[in-house]
Order: structure tokens, then sequence, then C-alpha cells
């Protein structure tokens, strides 16, 4: 830790307060940097151990280009691990750095109580500096190229995991059964139920027993496929059975891994950041904050949660919902008489005085993630408070248009582009099609079609990591579409 | 503090490399289309290249809208704040004219343009390269004021090996110093010059435009020190700024000695031959008004123009009415001259020839 005195005296109060209002973390290591350097380590994801990579340095570029530009500034940059590393900006000002100290604070409770972490390996820095080690070794054995090539290709499928599959066993973890002599039976017989020969057809009727005898072949059938059912993981399902060498089947798992260490900060963009903003706000306001610094936190604590046409800010957003949750439990605004009252009025006086509003939101920074968070708090209410809307694209000249304000498609709209962190839901269906080992996947459509150019140029990385013919199939004005790329060429098919 | 060389520059030296590849993959796209004028600063150009990013699948964004917060009702449009803009962003990157000269150089295989040796003028440039006693405290060398203190002190027998201290007094102040170099240095000067006459239109003006900007970044790369000159001509002569010169549309009827009169004057009276490196790059359809006129334009080239410049280039445009015959005059007038290259540039994928055989000669 190297801080300047009086940054760290303010770090141990401030530390002290977050503690007394009951954040939980683990300890919180800071460190000093000027902006180079913190757009290197922004760059590298928090890892500045991190493999090599270019688009590392594209990352970084960009960081140097809007900063130097004056569009934007990283004010912190905080680290999920044990100890939890936090990186301030050297230039700022006392008054910001006790902000974002407090910020910080916020974050690393979150990030330790919070259930959608609770999976997350904090020895990361070390995973990553033996990932970048191996990465090197790679390169150092079959060249840059080669190996640079491959990362990419593995980056383009990166999204294709399944995020909850650290909370749900997918399948059944049964010894996989060598396809044996009941297998390879032909005639399907299906059981019967005793009966007396005139009671036969009531008993076990024909047409039921035809439908038996379908279903069997139809279950014998999906056990000789791969995937039995279809899989979420793709990243998963090609590790284990696309045919890879031993160094590419290393990145593949890397990759990975790494998807799996950000996914739920991803999830969690709006809570977490609405519970750190909210606790800076609580700190400083009712303690850390000196009377000549009140003006200058103002200022950039709305400088924060600003919000801009077209975009929303997931500070605010979440700092918002945060209040609102702790004023609604305070008050009692929840439950069945409450939901029942379609008086505005009276709702809008309604005061139980529980007090609970505290305990409910350390409630919900334990157990929600943003899809959950938003669907079970964001109110008409709330949305008409913060003048949430629904936009489009005008057909004709392109540009933003609102299209609704109606607070039921805003919910639903912004829950859309939170589930599955706004990507399309892509399964592995069949690694057989067409009974010549090529891989099928299939988007689950709803209502909002792939960028096709997109899509086929991944499929393109698809096919380097399946070496045979690939396809997706998707929905693209209500009609079925399959995108397929057999190394050569591109092709599309009507559905 | 700082290391010497970052992690994280071998990471963009790369991103550079692979962005420099890609362009030089699409050269020709970008050469022809013209897509880059316009997106130029004084030093870099910002290049659209969506084609380096990881592609994925995700969702057309167009179809996709989103959440935005604001005033307004249901079917107003709202203006995105600046560099916020709803929807996809597409990767920029900011390219330097120096590094997309070398870019064009290689992919067309440009020799390097040595200028002619009287044609330079010295210039003074300064060299820290001295030490002196006195100077101003800016330029203090600390490492030798330290060590002649040092030498003192032990000289002196005021070092004292267990409490090293080193008290630098008045005497023992170094500072860096510096002498004047003449170093040649080569001016250049570009004169475009274009037919502005009625047949000239928006297309032909677009092809030259494409090809004044490559010319003007090739040259810039290899004098330190370029001016441009913009003439445009059709039965009269002028002098005119950029914006005159790429957007104005004359009609009438044309008479090119005019405009060689013109440059004839302008280089005399402004860039003396002595100290400049003159190109002169002149576009027309080749229609000139009479072959009187024609006549005088050899002259002018002949006895006047052609001593005081390092290269003539005359590229004809093919217009809407077909090409005229000024390229064939020329090259009928003077056989086999090397200062002078002629070159027809029927559309824009003619561009890239014609600017390949432009500077290609290396003079």
């Amino acid at each position: 830790m190297n801080l300047p005195p009086e940054i760290d005296k303010a770090r141990r109060q401030i530390e002290t307060h977050a503690r007394e209002y009951g954040l939980d973390f683990y300890d919180v290591v800071f460190e000093v940097l000027d902006y180079d350097q913190l757009n290197e380590v922004a760059a590298y994801g928090g890892f500045p151990t991190r493999y090599p990579h270019w688009r590392f340095g594209m990352e970084y570029e960009e960081l140097s280009k809007t900063y130097s530009y004056g569009l934007s500034k990283i004010y912190e940059l905080v680290v999920n691990t044990n100890p939890v590393y936090a990186y301030l900006m050297k230039a700022n000002a006392t008054v910001e750095q006790k902000l974002v100290m407090a910020h910080v604070f916020g974050h690393a409770d979150f990030f330790k109580n919070n259930l959608w972490f609770s999976k997350t390996n904090r020895r990361m820095i070390d995973i990553m500096a033996n990932h970048a080690t191996r990465v090197r070794q790679h390169i150092d054995r079959y060249g840059v190229e080669a190996v640079e090539d491959f990362i990419d290709a593995c980056l383009s499928l990166e999204n294709l995991i399944d995020y909850h599959s650290h909370f749900i066993e997918r399948e059944e973890k049964k010894e996989r059964t060598v396809p044996g002599a009941e297998d390879e039976e032909e005639t399907v017989e299906v059981p019967r139920l005793k009966s007396k020969r005139y009671m036969e057809t009531y008993i076990n009727p024909p047409a039921f027993m035809e439908e038996q005898k379908a279903k069997i072949a139809e279950r014998r059938k999906r056990k000789r496929m791969l995937p039995e059912e279809p899989k979420r993981d793709v990243l998963q399902f090609l590790l284990e059975h696309a045919p890879l060498e031993n160094w590419e089947r290393d990145i593949l798992a890397m990759v990975r891994d790494e998807a799996y260490y950000f996914a739920p900060q991803a999830m969690t963009k709006i809570a977490n950041e609405g519970w750190a903003a909210y606790w800076h706000s609580v700190i400083m306001t009712q303690r850390a904050l000196t009377d000549s610094e009140v003006i200058d936190f103002a200022d950039h604590h709305s400088g924060t949660l600003a919000m801009s046409p077209g975009r929303i800010n997931p500070y605010k957003i979440g700092i918002e919902l945060f209040r609102d949750v702790e004023d609604r439990w305070n008050k009692g605004k929840f439950g069945k008489d409450y939901d029942d009252c379609d008086d505005r009025e009276v709702r809008k006086r309604w005061d139980r005085k529980l007090g609970l509003g505290r305990q409910k939101i350390f409630e919900v920074r334990k157990i929600y993630n943003d899809v959950m968070f938003i669907d079970a708090f964001m109110t008409e209410e709330f949305c008409e408070r913060l003048k949430l809307y629904v936009y489009g694209h005008d057909t004709r000249t392109g540009r933003p248009v609102i299209v609704s304000k109606d607070w039921r498609k805003v919910k639903e709209r912004l829950l859309f582009s939170l589930t599955n962190l706004g990507q399309p839901i892509v399964h592995v269906v069949d690694a057989n099609y067409g009974n010549r080992g090529e891989l099928y996947l299939k988007h689950r459509y709803e209502s909002v079609p792939l960028d096709l150019d997109k899509a086929r140029d991944t499929l393109k990385n698809l096919h380097r990591i399946w070496r045979r013919p690939v396809h997706i199939e998707t929905m693209d004005d209500e009609r079925g579409r399959l995108l397929s790329y057999d190394g050569a060429e591109h092709k599309t098919t009507r559905l | 503090m700082t290391p010497m060389l970052r992690k994280i520059d071998r990471d963009v030296k790369r991103f550079r490399q692979i962005v420099r590849g890609v362009i030089k993959k699409e050269f020709r796209k970008y050469l022809t289309q013209g897509e880059l004028i316009g997106r130029q600063g004084k030093h870099i150009v910002s290049i659209p290249l969506p084609q380096v990013e990881i592609p994925r699948f995700r969702f057309g964004q167009k179809e996709m809208g989103g959440v935005g917060q604001g005033e307004g009702e249901a079917g107003e449009a709202f203006e995105p704040q600046p560099g916020t803009e709803p929807g996809q962003h597409i990767l920029e990157v900011e390219v330097s004219l120096e590094e997309l000269a070398a870019i064009l150089g290689e992919e067309l295989e440009l020799p390097r343009i040595m200028p002619r040796g009287r044609r330079t003028i010295p210039v003074e440039k300064l060299k820290y390269s001295n030490i002196r006693k006195v100077g101003p405290e800016t330029l203090r060398h600390f490492k030798r004021t330290f060590r002649e203190a040092l030498k003192r002190q032990v000289a002196t027998g005021q070092y004292d090996p267990k409490n090293p201290i080193i008290v630098p007094i008045r005497e023992d102040r170094r500072y860096r110093s510096w002498h004047v170099r003449e170093v040649p240095e080569s001016n250049a000067v570009i004169i475009l010059c274009m037919d502005v006459s009625g047949s000239m239109g928006d297309q032909q003006k677009e092809i030259v435009r494409i090809a004044s900007f490559w010319i003007d970044t090739w040259l810039r790369s290899q004098y330190k020190n370029l001016d441009n000159v913009y003439v445009i001509h059709e039965a009269f002569a002028k002098e005119v700024d950029p914006h005159t010169f790429y957007h104005l549309r004359e009609s009438g009827g044309t008479k090119i000695s005019t405009a060689y009169e013109l440059i004839n004057q302008v280089v005399d009276t402004r860039f003396s031959p002595d100290s400049w490196n003159v190109y002169l790059f002149h576009f027309s359809d080749g229609e000139n008004g009479d072959s009187r006129d024609t006549e005088r334009c050899m002259e002018v080239l002949r006895d006047d123009l052609l001593p005081k410049l390092n290269l003539f280039c005359f590229g004809q445009v093919r217009s809407s009415y077909g090409g005229g015959r000024f390229k064939t005059d020329v090259e009928e007038a003077f056989p086999g001259e090397p200062k002078i290259v002629t070159c027809e540039i029927r559309d824009k994928d003619e561009i890239y020839d014609a600017i390949k055989r432009f500077l290609g000669k290396g003079l």
C-alpha cells in the first residue's frame, strides 16, 4: 500500500464507518496510480498479470484516447479477490479519494456477500498469472500467430456459457453407459399391464401403446444423440468433444474460466453499482464529509449519477432502487394490503412505520442479481419518477425515438436487455448433424434477430475449433434461417 | 517508478501491427473510395475498422432499441448526447498520416524521393551536446553537478564516507549547453491545378480530390516542409483556397495556357527553384479551347516551367463528354521527357494506378 498519509488516515476512518454500518468485506488493499498506469490496469480488466493479447492493447489505446480527449476518466477500479485490490487515481482530489474509497468498500461488501459471487475464485490474480505463463509457453512453442488466432477464435465464443450452471445440476452426474446389447435391440417392447384377454383393449389401449412405443424409441434415439439435451454451455461442450490439440484445449479452458469469473460482475452491474453508490452517499454525507468538502462531493456525486437521454446509468438506477426499497420497507409499502390499494393518494401517504428498510436492502444485496432486482422492485411510481422510457429507431431517419413510457414496457425491455446479459441464448443441439459430424447450434429466438454479419464471422471461428461444418438456426422476419459455414463458404437456408 | 517497457506496450504494439495489416489488406478500397478524406486531423486519420473486432453472436442493434431516461413523450425523437449514441459502437483507430504514407509507399512500391542537392536551404538546428559552467537552472545537469561536488569534497577532504552527504556549491554546477548546426532541409511545394470548366462534373472532381489527398500524404512524408498551392482554370486561371478548389464549379471555355502562365508566375515570385522542390499536378478532361492555345501551353512548359519543376503530372479525367486530346498533345510535344508523367483516369478504380504512375518515379 502506497497511500499518502492523509489519504491513509481517511481510509482508516472510512473503513471503520463502513464496518459500523454493517458492511462486511475482506481486507482492501489500495494502490494509487497515475492515469496511465490506471488505464493499463483497466485495459487488463483489473489484472495486470494477464496473458498477452492485442485486445488489451486496443482497450488501452481506447482508454488513453478518451481520457486525453476528456471524454472519460476512470476514478477507481476494484478487483474481486481476497484481499480486494482497489486502484485510486493519483490526480483525484482528497474528497474524491474519500468518496471513491467509501464506494470501494461498498463493492467489497457486495463481492463478499452476494450469492452470485459465492462461486468465484478469490485467488483469481494467481490464476490469471498462471494463465499468462501457460499462454507464453504455448507462444514459445507454437508461435504468436497460431496461438493468437486460436485465442481470437475462443474469445469469439466466450459468451456462449451457461451463467447459472454454477448453481444448477444441469445433467445428472451419471456414469455414461457404454452402448450395450439392450441399446442395439431393434424392437421396442412396451411394458403391458396384466389383463384378462377381453379387457386388453381397455387396460392397454392400442393407441396409447403406440404412443409409448414412439416415446421410448425417441428416448433411445436421444440417448444416441450428442448432446442428449440441448446444451447451453457451448464452451464446455467444445472442450469435451471438439478435436483439439492439448494446447488448444488448455487455452479454450482458460478463456472459459475467465469468462465465468467475470460473469457475475456483468450479472449484477446495477445492484453492485447501486449498492456502492448508496454506501458512498451514506458514509460521506452522514460521517466522513467535512464542511468544506460538501460542494465538491455534491458535484462529483451528481456527476456519477447523471443520466443522459438514450442510455441508462446503472449507478443511478441502482441507488434509486435501493433507496426506494429502503423507503418502502420502512413504511411498510408492500404486501397484499398495499398492492390491493388503488388510491394513489393513500398509497403515497402510506406509512406503517415498520423500519425494516435497512434490513431489507441487506437482504437484497445478498440474494439478488440485476434481473431479479429489477423484476422484484421496479414499480410504476419508480419508472415515472425516473422518467424512464423505451426507445427505438425511426425506420426512415434512423434517429432514436421514444416508443413508449408505459412502465410495464419499460420494465420488460430492461429485463430483456439484462437477461443472459443482453445476449442471444444459444444451445448446442446436435453434434452429428446430418450424420456427418457437423455441429448444429440453435438460437432461441425472442423477437430480436441476430446480427447476421457478426453471426457469420462467429461461425467461422466456431469452425476453427470444430473443424467440421457448423450451423446456427435462427429466425429473421419471423421465418427460420439456417446459417452454415463449411470452412470455405457461407450458406443461408430458409427453413 | 515506471518500468522501462510496460507490459501493455507489447499488446499495444501487436494491436497496431494488426491494424496495419488490415489497412494494407483493404488498401485499394481505402485508396479509391476516398472514405478517409474528411476523417483526417492535422496529423492523424481516424479509420473505422469493425473488422478488427472479435465477432460474437449478438443481436442486430438497429432493431433493438433500449431503455432511456429523460423528458419527452412517446413518439418524440431525442438527441442522444455526443459520445453516448445508443447502439453499436464502431471501432475507430487513429493512424498517423506518416504511417498511412508508409503503407501507401509499401503497397504501391513507391521509391523514396531523393531531393535535389541544390534545392535545399540550410536550417539552423540546436543540439544539446555541450556542458557549461553557467546556464539556466532548467538545464542543470544533475549528474555532472553531483560529480563535480563529489570530486571537490574528496579533494578538499570534506568527504566523509560514513556520512556521505554531497553539497554542491555554485562552482560545482554544470549546465547543458547547445551548439548550432546547420542542417540542410528540403522544401517542397505541390501545385494542384484543376480544370473547372463546365465539362468537369462532381464525379471528376471527386477523383481529383482523392488523388490529391494521397499525393499530398505521400509527399508530406517525404518532405519536412510542404506547401500547397491551388489553381483553378477555365478560360482564366486563378489561385484559390483549398475549399474553393474542391467545391467550385464553373462553366465556360478552357484555356490551359492561362493556368501555366499563372503557375510560372507563382513559382517565380514565391518558390524559387533554388530552394524548393516544385511539383505540378494538373487534372483536366483534356479539352482545350483551341489548338493555338495548346501550342502556347507547350511553349510555356518547355521554356519556362519545366526547368523549374521536379515533376509535372497530367491526369486526364474522363468526363461524361468523353476525353479530350491534351494528354496526347503533351506526349507528342515531349516524347521521352522524364519529368513528365501523363495518365488517363477513367474512373475511381484507376486512381490506384494513376498514383502509382505519378509517384513511381521518385523524382
